[in-house]
């Protein structure tokens, strides 16, 4: 008997038990899909970060508060409150290495309800630096941002992101009106152009105030989260970060052996952190539907021994009639490679059609989303899923083979 | 002589050890039609077991055609039973999935014939079994005696040199019971089949050549 004949006949047994293959399946089905699908949005979500940090631009540098391994997130990234930053850092590094520096904006960073009238809004408020406009490389739609002046006296002025207008004031235009922030009253002085969710932060549902006013009205703190700075030439990347660092540790008194007490990288040292971070995940993910694979294979395998001991009389009758051992275990073998495989294909559709779905949906959502499916993974779940219905099948269809004919037709 | 039995033994080991075949001896002949026939327990249905291959004796000899069956290996008995021996069981004993057709011909496909011959031949078969009508239904759709009649049809393809048959009238009505034993009684007579047949109907004789009794384990009578 052929390998066609042979997966006929199996196709033929197991679609005449259409409920009982399905649910066979099932495991390789979701096992596979999930496969597919957290391989595909893995990459997808991996290239949206990636893409939106490239597009800040190649010839940033940024300074965190706490020190890191090289190649590690920085405390900051993890949650971990520093405070070895301060803003005479950022005005020592404008001073001294104007050659290299030429834009720098700090930042810190709370979360509060914003109130106007009877509205209110929870949002994200940003204190910073006048330069933020030119570092970020954005602009305002209405009105202005803040200048220096105000900045250095703590003006109690904010500017507004479009989300948060939108949110508080509709359609009217908000520039001249008063908000309150932790019951403190600011003056609107302008709004943000859109600009949409860049790295792991809304850009527009977000308010702007002065650095200094956000530190003592809002916050209580005398240290910065982060200084961001623009570098002069983005070929010299590594030397001016080595001027930064030169220019901090000295600040901060720092002795030839100490560590440092921030972290400063540029955007692609900051690119291949955050590519290993997600590269870890993606791993895990896939890790874990591996298990679901595995699972699926034992459940398979439990169905093929059920199976052989229902077919009992069958394998008997085809003993008698001549069938040799290898064509019995064959034909087992076979049929659960064929289960597998279906099973395989279906989940493939199914996982290329979800991920699908997830970056049409994303892209719906204003992501920069790329569909990535891989041919490699769908090789890998044909290849596993195949691999599975073969180890797990070996045992049933072994079984099957070694019945003893007439034992085997006595069999009810 | 076709068969012959020398000194056949099987015995069921256990605490209390059950001798279901002893020592029997017989012939048989080319061309024969034999009926075992005996009580439920007399060791009928064992001893065509053991001819055919399916089970294997405890200890004693039977030659086919010349050849000593206890001195084959599985790989050489499947290959036996596929090419020199053909069966008929009780219940039909077909696979609820396959047609008539399919049913039929599987024994072929097992021997690795062309499709386009092993399809001719099964067809001829159920057209002698007078199912010509019948070839593309399944199992569930036929009546006992015509799903019997596959089960013949599906025993003769391979041009068997004997068809063993297990009772295989228990289950059917008389009508389809006569025209069973009558396609058997043909099938001899026509191509010479030789057939050995269980059954437990004294009524069957008269459609064999030759009665062997059996009592006990053992040949009470021919």
């Amino acid at each position: 008997m052929d390998f066609f004949e042979n997966f006929f006949s199996a196709w033929k047994i197991l679609s005449a038990s259409k409920l009982r293959s399905f649910l066979t399946m099932l495991g390789i089905i979701i096992g596979v899909m999930s496969v597919i699908i957290v391989m595909s949005v893995g990459a997808g979500a991996q290239s949206l970060i990636l893409n939106q940090l490239k597009s800040m631009g190649s010839d940033l540098v940024a300074v965190m508060p706490g020190a890191s391994e090289d190649d590690g997130p920085p405390p900051s990234m993890m949650g971990i409150v520093m405070t070895s930053l301060k803003y005479e850092d950022g005005e020592e590094i404008l001073k001294q290495a104007g050659d290299h520096v030429s834009e720098l904006a700090m930042y810190v960073n709370g979360n509060d309800i914003v109130t106007y009238g009877a509205n209110k809004t929870s949002t994200n408020f940003v204190g910073t630096t006048a330069s933020y406009i030119e570092v970020e490389n954005t602009t305002v739609k209405t009105g202005r941002f803040f200048t220096e002046d105000e900045e250095r006296s703590s003006a109690k002025v904010v500017v507004l992101g479009s989300e948060v207008v939108d949110n508080l004031f509709g359609d009217q235009d908000p520039v001249g009106r008063r908000i309150k922030i932790k019951k403190v009253s600011f003056t609107i002085i302008g709004t943000m152009k859109e600009r949409g969710i860049s790295g792991f932060q809304n850009q527009d549902d977000q308010v702007f105030v002065p650095l200094k006013t956000a530190q003592k009205l809002l916050l209580g703190i005398d240290h910065i989260s982060l200084i961001r700075a623009k570098l002069v030439s983005p070929d010299n990347v590594d030397k001016s970060l080595e001027r930064i660092k030169e220019i901090l540790r000295d600040k901060h008194d720092l002795d030839r052996g100490d560590k440092n007490d921030f972290t400063a990288r540029s955007m692609s040292q900051g690119l291949d952190v955050i590519s290993s971070i997600t590269d870890a995940l993606k791993f895990f993910l896939v890790a874990i539907s591996a298990i679901a694979l595995v699972v699926g294979g034992f459940g398979i395998m439990n169905i093929m021994l059920a199976n052989v001991q229902e077919r009992t009389r069958e394998i008997g009758l085809r003993k008698a009639l001549g069938a040799k051992t290898k064509d019995i275990s064959n034909q087992f073998l076979i049929e659960s490679v064929v289960i597998t495989f279906v099973g395989g294909i279906i989940g493939i559709i199914i996982g290329i059609l979800i991920s699908v779905l997830v970056a049409k949906i994303a892209q719906g959502l204003g992501y920069k989303w790329d569909l990535v499916i891989t041919f490699s993974s769908i090789l890998l779940g044909c290849g596993v899923s195949i691999g599975i219905g073969l180890i797990f099948g070996i045992i049933p269809a072994r079984r099957a083979s070694k019945l003893n004919p007439i034992e085997a037709l006595r069999y009810e | 002589m076709i068969i012959e039995v020398k000194n056949l033994k099987k015995t069921y080991e256990g605490a209390v050890p059950t001798y279901a075949l002893k020592k029997i001896n017989f012939g048989v002949e080319k061309g024969e039609f034999i009926a075992l026939m005996g009580r439920s327990g007399s060791g009928k249905s064992t001893l065509l077991h053991q001819l055919g291959l399916l089970d294997t004796p405890t200890a004693g000899e039977v030659i086919m055609n010349g050849i000593n069956l206890m001195s084959l290996t599985e790989k050489q008995k499947s290959k036996f039973r596929l090419e020199k021996l053909g069966y008929v069981f009780q219940s039909y004993a077909l696979l609820p999935e396959l047609t008539a057709l399919e049913s039929v011909y599987l024994p072929l496909m097992l021997s690795n014939v062309s499709k386009k011959i092993y399809i001719k031949k099964a067809t001829e078969m159920l057209k002698k079994v007078g199912l010509a009508e019948r070839l593309h239904h399944l199992p569930k759709e036929m009546s006992g005696g015509e799903q019997q009649r596959v089960a013949i049809a599906r025993a003769l393809v391979n041009n068997p040199m004997i068809l063993f048959a297990d009772e295989p009238t228990a289950n059917l009505d008389t009508e389809s019971s006569k025209v069973i034993l009558k396609l058997f009684r043909e099938l001899n007579k026509e191509i010479g089949q030789t057939i050995i047949m269980v059954t437990h109907e004294p009524d069957d004789k008269k459609y064999v050549d030759r009665v062997i009794w059996l009592k006990d384990g053992a040949i009470e009578k021919e």
